[in-house]
This record gives structure tokens, C-alpha cells and sequence, in this order.
């Protein structure tokens, strides 16, 4: 884990208020004199972004982030950050692909989409704004301990997520060892379009079955469960960090999360398929109301000769069965003093979730849970990306990334019935992620 | 594959401590680590994007920094 300020650990120096107090700091050191007051209070350090996230077929979001960062002296640094984002865009339902056109309720309950044959059933309703603001305040307090403390809170239109954090770092061995203890409470709320759906209840698609609109209605509203509903989540975090040598740093955490509460994804669903793998209905998901997560970090910067090397690793497991691997590094070249290159490389594997069902099958007992989304599967992904970075003669730096993310859902030993064994139920997504940075 | 990975890695933190009996340096030998870009945090609006983008697309989150609460991302 890490507190905001790093400057204990790396010795990293503040940047001066201006090239003036340098020149005078330094101009009353060759005289032997000292200055009277020597002002320690550093300049705002601002960082901006604006990052791109297109999947094909599916959601785009475009994110902007502002944050600004401050020591008012003696290392009492408060960083805020403010991010908007915007997402648009398709996403997997859950529901199998079938050899006919499939027809579906929108999550409100108002409208259908029709999904053509052999198509992966993409809900394209999702439109949503957020905004996330942040604020933390990190100082020293005594004997080489440093506090931060902060709060979090994310806001869209039909949830909302609220943290506070506090932790405390202490460092010994010449600050060459750094150990840190985090808590973090959140306390999440969601109010879907629509209501939150009963968990197994069918979707209902009118057909023309119904007599009237009221009689429709009435109909999804039973499968609706009024008022909102929370979770909350408690993390627990553990670090070292250890100064290895001149050129190399490693940083070690133990993450602890539980949390409690609604956990579903309230636009997901399963086909009840038979067995000849014809959808028979759809059920909306369900699942468990707890999650306990445990994750193993470890993270090593190499300072090379024009250059850093930063390679981590990550261990999770949790007891809804996923495990999953990370690794992930970026590799720095300082093409001149002032411009540089870093590849960026990221593979991560993940096991499915017990609960995890790409479909149900007629007929069958009822699981306690079941969610079809591909993101509780197994699967692998991967990012290559490539940044460049150019200071300015000011200061100020411009940055640019682009990378390729996919993602590779694999059938985790379900065996597929009749027609399904011909259709792709676990396809790939393909995203694109562009940013352009200034910071200033 | 992956027992492949995690024996390089045990290879790797293995050589790297067996490396550095003396863990550690003096204040005036932190030149290289001062550097703005060694800093963990280093790049903090990129790590922040990417958390964000794994956290809405995988199952898994945290280990860098705390894994809960968040957004109702799809």
C-alpha cells in the first residue's frame, strides 16, 4: 500500500516554488548565510487527462480527469481529483447466442431490442454519466509515522458509492523500510431503471399476449422489487516497502475485502435453454449477498541507466471461487532528457466464480445462484500499449498513450447442447484505449 | 504457462534477495530513486484510468490499493 506522499521512502524532492527561491536559497548558501524565513510550501502540482475506452461493438466511455496536489509544508500534502465519464454503448446480457432472432425486454421495461440470429444478445441501452470526487490529506505525525485519511465518493445516475480511508506508515532502517496499515469503509447504493429484478424471475416480452398496456405492466412489475438497495465493504490493507539498493525499490501488500449486501448485476441474465440448446426463457441472476476477497501484491521499480523497469504481480482469491493472476509491467526509455518511450504489457487469468453458468438447463434444480456474465467466467486477457512522454522547456508534460485490451472467455468445462454447439458462446472483446495527458 | 510464470517469478524475488543481503542505502546514495518517475505513484491518473477499466471489466481488484466500494460500471 501506499500513502500519498512517497517522499520518505524515495527521498523524491519537492518541486521548487520557483527558479528564484532556488537561486537565493543557493546564493545564501555559497555566502554562508541563512535565509530568514525560508518558505517550504510547495507549488500546486496538477495533472490532467483524457482517456478513451472503445470496445468494438460494444461500450465506449470517454474519461476526463482533473487532480491537484499540494504540500503545505512539511510534508501536509492534500491531493484532490475530479473525474467525469461518460459510457454509451452495448453489453453482453448474459442471454446465448441462438440460431433464430431472439427478442428482448430493456431493462426499464420500456421497449425491446431484437437480437438477429446467431448474434450475441448486446443490450444496447446503456447510457450512463458519473462523477467520482476525492480528496485525501496525508502528514506527518511522529517518530517517522505518517497519517492519510479521505474520502471517496462516486455518483451516476442510478448508483452511488461513498468511502472514507485512513492508514498510517511508519518507516525505519534509515527510511530504507516503509510499513503501512489501511482501512477503507464504503457504503454503496443502487436504484436501478426499472427497479431491481426477483432473482430467477422470467423476463417478461410482450408478444402480444397481453390484453392491454396496464396488463404488461403488471406483469414486469411483479418481477420488480421496489426501493433501493446497498453494500457495504470493508478493506483492510497491509505494505512494506523496501528500499533494496541505489537503483531498485519493492513494495509488498496484503488486501483484505469483505462486503455485504447486493452484489447482482440487475441488467443480467441466463437462457433456460433445453436440450437440444433452444432458449425456452430467461431468467434474471442472482447472486450471493457476501464476498470475501484476499489479494497478494507485489510490485519492483529498477532505476536503469536511461530508464525504469516497473514489474507486479498479483495473487487473488476469493470464496466465491475466482482466483486470478496479474502481471503486469512498464518499461521506460528516456529517448532524450526530455522525451521518452514505455511499452506497456499486462496479462491476467482469473477462474470462474462458483455461481458462474453460461446458461441454465430446462428441467434442472434451481441453483442457490447463478450469473451467466463473462466477467465472473474464466477467461484471460491482455494490453499492449506503447506511451510517449515530452516535458516542455516549462516544465509541463504532455503524454500520450494507446493500447489494445482483450479479453478471452473460455468455457469452463460446461458442456453445450445441440444448436449452442455451433454458436460462439464465449467471444472475445476487443477495446481500444487512447490518452492524452497534460500535466502541468 | 502459467506454472511457468510463477517460477520465474519465484526465480526472480529469489535473486533479487539473495542479491541484496544488505537491503538498503545511505540518504546521500538516493539519486536514482529521488527521480520523479521512480516514485510508486508515479503516473498516478494513468494507474487510476487503468484500475477503473479492470475493475468494470474483470473480477477481480485491488492489491495496489483498496479493491471496494466503486461504481455500478458495466
Amino acid at each position: 500500500m501506499q500513502l500519498i506522499s512517497k517522499n520518505n521512502v524515495t527521498g523524491k524532492t519537492k518541486k521548487v516554488a520557483n527558479v528564484n527561491t532556488a537561486l537565493a536559497a543557493a546564493t545564501c548558501a555559497l555566502l554562508g548565510t541563512t535565509p530568514l524565513v525560508q518558505a517550504d510550501e510547495g507549488v500546486w502540482e496538477m495533472d490532467t487527462a483524457l482517456l478513451y475506452y472503445g470496445e468494438t461493438d460494444r461500450v465506449t466511455a470517454v474519461e476526463g480527469v482533473f487532480s491537484a496536489k499540494k504540500d503545505f509544508g512539511d510534508e501536509h500534502i492534500f491531493s484532490g481529483k475530479l473525474v467525469l465519464d461518460t459510457l454509451t454503448g452495448a453489453s453482453a446480457s448474459g442471454a446465448v447466442s441462438q440460431p433464430n432472432a431472439q427478442t428482448f425486454t430493456r431493462p426499464s421495461g420500456k421497449g425491446q431490442y431484437v437480437i438477429g440470429a446467431g448474434e450475441i444478445p448486446l443490450d444496447d441501452t446503456f447510457k450512463d454519466t458519473r462523477v467520482q470526487l476525492e480528496a485525501q490529506w496525508t502528514q506527518p505525525l511522529w517518530d517517522d509515522m505518517r497519517g492519510s485519511t479521505g474520502v471517496h465518493l462516486s455518483k451516476e445516475y442510478d448508483y452511488l458509492s461513498i468511502s472514507v480511508n485512513g492508514s498510517l506508515a511508519k518507516d525505519f532502517n534509515q527510511k530504507n523500510t516503509t510499513v503501512s496499515a489501511g482501512l477503507s469503509l464504503a457504503f454503496d447504493t443502487i436504484d436501478p431503471e426499472g427497479g431491481r429484478p426477483v432473482a430467477f424471475s422470467e423476463m417478461v416480452i410482450d408478444q402480444g399476449q397481453f390484453a392491454n398496456e396496464q396488463a404488461y405492466q403488471a406483469a414486469f412489475d411483479a418481477t420488480r422489487q421496489e426501493n433501493t438497495d446497498d453494500k457495504s465493504t470493508v478493506d483492510l490493507m497491509l505494505g512494506v516497502t523496501q528500499v533494496i539498493n541505489r537503483r531498485m525499490l519493492m513494495q509488498f501488500n496484503y488486501g483484505y475485502a469483505k462486503s455485504d449486501g447486493y452484489h447482482t448485476d440487475p441488467f443480467k441474465v441466463l437462457s433456460v435453454v433445453n436440450d437440444q440448446g433452444l432458449t425456452q426463457s430467461l431468467v434474471h441472476e442472482d447472486r450471493p449477498t457476501e464476498r470475501t476477497r484476499h489479494s497478494f501484491y507485489w510490485q519492483t521499480k529498477y532505476a536503469l541507466d536511461s530508464g525504469v523497469a516497473d514489474i507486479s504481480y498479483r495473487y487473488a482469491t476469493d470464496d466465491w471461487d475466482i482466483n486470478s493472476h496479474t502481471i503486469d509491467s512498464r518499461l521506460r526509455f528516456n529517448l532524450t532528457d526530455n522525451t521518452y518511450i514505455q511499452p506497456h504489457f499486462r496479462y491476467y487469468q482469473q477462474a470462474a466464480a462458483e455461481f458462474y453458468q453460461p446458461f441454465l438447463l430446462e428441467g434442472t434444480t434451481l441453483p442457490s445462484f447463478a450469473s451467466a456474465d463473462y466477467r465472473l467466467g474464466e477467461m484471460t486477457a491482455y494490453t499492449l500499449g506503447l506511451k510517449y512522454g515530452m516535458k516542455m522547456p516549462s516544465g509541463n508534460e504532455w503524454a500520450f498513450r494507446l493500447e489494445y485490451y482483450q479479453q478471452d472467455p473460455k468455457n469452463a468445462g460446461f458442456e453445450a447442447p445441440g444448436v449452442l454447439q455451433q454458436l460462439d458462446l464465449y467471444p472475445s472483446v476487443k477495446a481500444v484505449i487512447a490518452q492524452v495527458s497534460y500535466s502541468f | 504457462m502459467l506454472r511457468k510464470a510463477q517460477i520465474m517469478l519465484a526465480f526472480l524475488i529469489s535473486t533479487q534477495l539473495v542479491g541484496c543481503a544488505n537491503l538498503g542505502v545511505q540518504p546521500w546514495e538516493r539519486d536514482l530513486l529521488a527521480k520523479e518517475e521512480m516514485a510508486l505513484d508515479a503516473e498516478g491518473n494513468d494507474l487510476g484510468l487503468d484500475d477503473h477499466i479492470y475493475f468494470s471489466k474483470e473480477a477481480t481488484s485491488g492489491g495496489r490499493a483498496f479493491a471496494g466500494g466503486g461504481c455500478g460500471c458495466n
